[in-house]
């Protein structure tokens, strides 16, 4: 028989925002007018304009052009390094409801260690030991948020594995990865996805702040933390060219957020 | 009833213990595994063989790495956390003003926003679903969601730029009076204030809504009494474990923005000093640094937690 687990049109909503953001991640820089390094203009923050559509940036480069690959950086390393953070903590949690219990212990301890070391912490001495390239970032993000992963999976498969229909599953005499592929997982979807979503906000604001300290994407590579950092002398100005990058992140992690919490409203 | 709390916070503060080990250790090697030899880093140009192994032998790093832990180990449990490799200084000299700095704006942040926080959280409990609720609550999402430099760089913008009210660093040489004080923490405090009060906000009205709905609540309203009574003396006492742990939760958050903050507005403390050495590759200032944060974060956490187990007890027990 065909399990039908219908989704809710909150949960499609946050799926067609996260779409689009990949989108224009994927190919917000074909529609640049210019090379993210090049420098177009001699006015430095020039105000938004017909040649330039969103003014020039500290070297007179164009902001339009450098924040549509400055989308794409941020929106790619997050999604890879949740990606990673969830993929492993929900394999791991899932996992440990039908293993052993000295594994659960083990994978447990583990995460409380990673836990118990503050996140923008953990990826400063991370960086500082193994340097600030792009695999780098994305390997550490992922390694920081996959407790949180693990242990809201943890909690939702424990409640499912506790389900009458898992007992007669069991009963039937389906082997372990069928009931957990076939009935626990399907059925913790939709709480899993706002996890999901809650973790990649998680990423976007580290690396943000990351890039904003100098210590993650660096030049020639832009991501919007980064984008606000080189041009935020431009502040004293009030130039586009700070302003705008910081809406940009507002309106990414704001508007999945804002989605999110409709949804978690919704369900209670 | 009282020995199975007793057990039960034995059982954490012995967790809390365990994820200390697995810090220190982490720490260590994370960053003893830094690429590059020191000793040539240091040398420079004039490394010739002879002077690199001379220096690394009073590094001690020559010495395979669990002694070097255990050196490391024991120079920190009799309080000598080594010296700096760039300046020479004892690392103890070089933190302790830096620590006195950031316990003085944790410390003004904390005094600032937990009455705040607890007052703006009760009002949104109390008058849930009204305007004021509506508008709190996107206020504290937005502020949740958005970077803490986004908040501190909007800040500066508006009250140092534009009104030109506070000054956009914090020289705290230059204070002399108690004016002064205020006028150079406001922007700091109030920055890393707004980002703790938004989570604190959050979880209180959480909490307190959560309490509104028992029974004996509904049977308060019925009696007649008024709804202030009801707050303070109802709902409140009942309410103190999960606000407490909510507190607590919140302020061992406050660590990530303290260094984003102290960055921007180049304040002396001990955040700016670990970002710099980080920068510079300085092993045990990132070390001693690093096991400062993280002994405060799991001291917070494991309070939290403590304070949340006592009270579900009490409540069950009552």
């Amino acid at each position: 028989m065909k399990v039908r687990v219908s989704l809710p049109s909150a949960t499609q909503r946050v799926g067609m925002l996260f779409g689009f953001w990949l989108v224009l991640a994927m190919f917000g820089p074909l529609l640049a007018p210019y090379a993210p390094g090049q420098i177009i203009d001699t006015q430095v923050f020039a105000p938004i304009s017909h040649q330039h559509w969103l003014g020039t940036d500290y070297l007179g480069r164009d902001l339009g052009s450098r924040l549509l690959y400055a989308v794409r950086y941020t929106v790619l390393i997050c999604t890879l390094s949740t990606a990673f953070s969830c993929g492993c903590g929900i394999l791991l949690g899932v996992a440990t409801t039908a293993t052993p219990a000295w594994v659960e212990q083990v994978a447990g301890r583990l995460m409380d260690g990673i836990l118990s070391i503050p996140s923008l912490l953990c990826a400063l001495l991370v960086i500082a030991a193994f340097g600030d390239s792009l695999m780098a970032l994305v390997l550490t993000m992922g390694v920081i948020y996959t407790p949180g992963a693990y242990r809201t999976s943890r909690a939702l498969a424990l409640r499912i594995a506790r389900m009458d229909y898992i007992t007669v599953a069991m009963a039937r005499g389906e082997g372990r990865l069928f009931i957990i592929w076939r009935e626990i997982l399907p059925n913790m979807r939709g709480p899993l996805l706002a996890d999901v979503g809650l973790r990649f906000i998680y990423a976007v604001l580290l690396l943000s702040n990351l890039s904003f300290l100098g210590l993650g994407v660096q030049p020639p590579l832009v991501d919007l933390g980064s984008l606000v950092r080189e041009n935020v002398l431009g502040l004293v100005y009030g130039a586009v060219a700070v302003v705008l990058p910081t809406i940009v992140i507002a309106v990414l992690t704001v508007g999945i957020n804002l989605v999110l919490d409709a949804t978690a409203g919704r369900r209670s | 009833m009282s020995a199975g709390l007793a057990r039960l916070v034995a059982r954490r503060i012995g967790t809390a213990l365990c994820s200390l080990v697995f810090v220190v250790v982490a720490i260590f090697f994370m960053t003893a595994a830094l690429p590059g030899d020191v000793a040539d880093m240091l040398l420079g140009q004039n490394a010739t063989p002879a002077a690199a192994q001379a220096l690394r032998h009073s590094l001690h790093l020559d010495q395979p790495l669990w002694l070097r832990f255990m050196h490391w180990c024991a120079g920190m449990l009799h309080g000598d956390p080594g010296t700096s490799l760039l300046t020479g200084r004892p690392v103890s000299e070089m933190l302790a003003p830096r620590l006195y700095n950031s316990l003085l704006l944790a410390g003004a942040t904390t005094v600032v926003s937990v009455p705040l926080a607890l007052l703006l959280g009760l009002a949104c409990a109390t008058w849930r679903d009204t305007h004021f609720d509506r508008v709190m609550t996107v206020l504290t999402l937005g502020v949740v969601s958005v970077p803490a430099f986004l908040i501190a760089t909007v800040a500066v913008f508006v009250f140092a730029v534009q009104f030109r009210i506070v000054p956009a660093l914090s020289d705290i040489r230059s204070i002399h009076s108690v004016g002064q004080f205020i006028l150079t923490f406001a922007m700091p405090v109030s920055t890393l204030a707004s980002i703790t009060m938004a989570q604190m906000i959050r979880m209180i009205r959480a909490c307190m809504i959560d309490v509104f709905s028992a029974p004996y609540i509904e049977m308060a309203v019925l009696k007649g009494v008024p709804p202030i009574r009801i707050v303070l003396h109802h709902a409140l006492p009942n309410a103190i474990g999960p606000v407490a742990n909510a507190i607590a939760l919140s302020l061992s958050s406050l660590l990530g923005g303290v260094v984003v903050i102290e960055t921007i507005f180049n304040y002396p403390g001990l955040a700016q000093l670990m970002v710099d050495s980080v920068m510079l590759r300085d092993v045990p200032i990132i070390q001693s640094c690093a096991l400062l944060f993280c002994l405060t974060y799991l001291f917070l956490t494991t309070l939290a937690d403590i304070v949340a187990l006592a009270s579900v007890r009490k409540g069950r027990g009552a």
